[in-house]
């Protein structure tokens, strides 16, 4: 084990945090935008709506990311209709095609969690807004989503967890974020084990931090599962 | 239920060591690398190295198995027993011979940058020179790099990662150009057509191969033809540091194909001339 | 574009290759399931009844494999791997070299994930299973050994089962990431496939379709175990 290898390597990997941080930012924010109205669609009772949805999530949860992944980048840039295309102008920037990756298959995930949070308010207190007049733009905005999210936080931090290690992928698309950047040591150095102590170690600081966040929120907003002093 | 799935474990566990047999010597290779080495559709290894091996494992009188290994694995995968020896268009470079043995070279063949016709980078005639051979390189190979840094400034090349083209990117045009890394030579053609690559670096004969596919029509060269310094001297067969015995047979019989001339009728049936060290 | 032409059985094609690295897909998302079950079953132990050195190593192991990419355990586990074991062999005397191929390499690194996965679904489902069960076993005169295999084990497994269909989905879609081991199952034989041919969008598509099928297929298989499963439950 050469320590000063591990030491001069983590710093090389450390560079690539900043790639990783803006994938995995960006795609949970607009996944986690997105995933609302997929949601509420599976919830929903038009059988079109929850029909789409519940098929979207079926091809997506059934493919690995990397098909996905591989799909998107290679297999649409040989489709010479999206190239002389306006897409084109987003689709030729692998960051992109990465964001575009994570975003669908969290979207995915996420709708479901979010679904399951939105089923599981209960009766009552749909009932009870129904009996203030309340409208159904009001009663999800200030009833329903609010409940639904407190419901998924478990849920979510592992899909915030299963995001932040599924960027590891996109550094198979040339994008340098840690793991292409511990991969490259390794081709070098041919130091597996020094190169993956860097990286792995970074990655498990990362989804410490996620896991110590949603703790966090679970403890604001469930103020009346707190233990009273 | 039970009994299946402890079936299962206790499969798996007899799989777990095999002994490599002496008789046989296992080579491995990409099968990615057409015209070197190729896999095609009825799932066989074909190309130049595969001819060249299997005639080689004749001579020798020993029986060969090819096994294919993805080029970012390839050396670790040597070192670790998967096969003996490594024949998959290795440039020999001291890098390289840190961690392993090379066989004397048995081809040889020089980089190229690629690029798409229309783009006004093709057909550049740097410093007048036609090949650049950095070993001890002067003022005029000196002078051709420069000239190439300036002409493709600012743009993007693709190069296989763990290759010399890598290495030469990054030692001669770090902070000019923007370089991309790829698992796969095929991996770097396919963006080049799609545009995301201005330039990419590759050895001569794999992109004459890719040109000549219907897809690969659009891609000329440009610049002069690299060799030496930073890419190595020819391509040989990587070997186990331990395994001495292996490395004199196969010494023994390049030496033997390269006298009689039928490694050069091997490369010029493969790239259409005669690449043979 | 779509290249229908190349999916062909036969030499001219790649359907017949596909398909053969469908069943090693298959083949290797089994061992590895296997071999995570096993491992787990340990983890699981050592987590529930253990003193507070095993629970704080299981507690590591599965910390650590479930909050590390998969991409990395299995660079780690091959390029990494046959050193360790050929070093832990020297020290037992043993000199030549012990091949660990692309099938044992695969199997090793999804294994130790599936492991980690598999003993939290354990973990929880040991936890529904109230302490009640265990005492009135006990009281019953029945050994510890008769306590676990015959009344405590089928109830984890029965609670377990969701989580464990929901680990084998992850199993099979984490084979598709030991490319880099060598092993001809389903991603790597489509990428070998659009390499050759310059078309990926037809083995991509073909990639995505295999793995559709193979996850449908399981997940009928899982629903119909859950419902075996949960025949006797009482619904009032």
């Amino acid at each position: 084990m050469n320590f000063e290898l591990i030491y001069n390597n983590f710093f090389i990997i450390l560079s690539g945090l900043d790639e990783t941080l803006e994938l995995v930012i960006i795609s949970l924010s607009l996944g986690f935008i997105i995933a609302i109205p997929f949601a509420l669609a599976r919830a929903s009772s038009i059988k079109i709506l929850s029909q789409s949805v519940y098929y979207y999530v079926f091809v997506i949860r059934g493919t690995p990311l990397l098909v996905q992944i591989y799909l998107i980048y290679y297999g649409l840039g040989t489709i010479q209709f999206v190239r002389e295309s306006f897409l084109w102008f987003f689709l030729k920037d692998p960051f992109f095609c990465g964001v575009l990756a994570l975003v669908i298959n969290t979207v995915a995930y996420t709708a479901e969690i979010f679904r399951g949070g939105i089923q599981s308010v209960s009766k009552g207190q749909i009932e009870s807004c129904k009996s203030l007049g309340m409208s159904r733009f009001i009663m999800y905005l200030k009833i329903i989503l609010p409940c639904a999210f407190r419901q998924a936080l478990p849920g979510y931090g592992n899909e915030m967890i299963l995001m932040v290690k599924s960027t590891s992928l996109i550094s198979l698309i040339t994008i340098m974020e840690m793991t292409g950047l511990a991969r490259n040591i390794m081709y070098k150095n041919y130091a597996p084990v020094e190169a993956f102590l860097a990286a792995g170690s970074i990655y498990l600081f990362l989804n410490f931090l996620v896991v110590q966040f949603i703790k966090f929120l679970e403890w604001k907003y469930n103020p009346h599962l707190r233990i009273k002093a | 239920m039970k009994k299946f799935i402890l079936s299962i474990v206790a499969l798996s566990l007899l799989c777990l060591a095999t002994i490599s047999n002496a008789k046989t010597i296992r080579i491995g290779t990409e099968g990615a690398y057409p015209p070197w080495n190729n896999l095609n559709s009825a799932g066989e290894l074909e190309g130049a190295e595969i001819d060249f091996g299997n005639e080689a494992c004749k001579r020798m009188g020993v029986d060969c198995e090819w096994v294919t290994q993805d080029w970012d694995g390839i050396i670790p995968a040597l070192l670790n027993g998967k096969y003996d020896i490594i024949v998959a268009g290795m440039s020999i470079t001291e890098e390289r011979k840190e961690k392993v043995n090379f066989t004397d070279g048995y081809m040889t063949d020089g980089a190229r940058f690629a690029v798409l016709k229309g783009s006004g980078l093709e057909n550049m005639t740097i410093a007048g020179m036609d090949k650049v051979n950095l070993n001890g390189a002067g003022g005029k190979e000196q002078a051709a790099i420069g000239q190439l840094n300036a002409a493709l400034q600012g743009k993007t090349v693709c190069v296989q990662s763990a290759t010399i083209h890598q290495n030469y990117l990054e030692k001669h045009m770090a902070g000019v150009v923007e370089v991309k890394l790829y698992q796969s030579v095929d991996d770097t053609n396919l963006d080049l057509i799609a545009g995301r690559c201005d330039a990419i670096l590759a050895d001569v004969g794999s992109t004459i191969d890719y040109m000549a596919t219907d897809v690969g029509a659009n891609v000329a060269f440009t610049g002069p033809t690299f060799s030496g310094g930073v890419f190595g001297d020819g391509v040989g067969g990587a070997i186990r540091k331990e395994d001495t015995e292996i490395l004199e047979m196969w010494n023994a019989v390049i030496a033997e194909m390269l006298a009689d001339g039928s490694l050069s009728e091997i490369t010029k049936q493969w790239f259409g001339r005669d690449i043979s060290m | 574009m779509l290249r229908f032409d190349l999916l062909i059985f036969g030499d001219a094609g790649w359907g017949d290759e596909l398909l053969i690295s469908s069943f090693m897909t298959i083949l290797v998302s089994l061992s590895s399931m296997g071999l995570g079950i096993f491992i787990a079953i340990f983890a699981t132990w050592a987590k529930v009844s253990g003193n507070i050195f095993t629970r704080m190593v299981a507690n590591f192991y599965t910390t650590v494999i479930r909050g590390i990419p998969e991409l990395l355990v299995i660079y780690l586990i091959f390029f990494g791997g046959s050193a360790s074991i050929m070093y832990v062999a020297k020290i037992f005397g043993y000199h030549g070299y012990i091949e660990l191929n692309a099938f044992t390499m695969g199997t090793i690194s999804i294994g130790l994930i599936s492991a980690a996965y598999s003993t939290e679904v354990f973990r929880g489902a040991y936890s529904i299973v109230s302490k009640g069960q265990a005492e009135a076993s006990h009281s019953l005169g029945l050994s510890k050994f008769h306590t676990f295999y015959k009344v405590l084990a089928p109830q984890i497994l029965k609670h377990a089962l969701p989580g464990l269909g929901n680990v084998w989905q992850i199993t099979l879609k984490d084979t598709a990431l030991v490319s880099v081991t060598g092993l001809v199952e389903i991603m790597r034989q489509s990428r070998i496939a659009s390499n050759v041919s310059h078309s990926p969008l037809t083995f991509c598509l073909s990639a995505a379709l295999l793995y559709l099928i193979l996850t449908t297929f399981s997940s009928k298989v899982f629903n119909k175990l859950e419902d075996y499963s949960n025949r006797n439950n009482v619904t009032t």
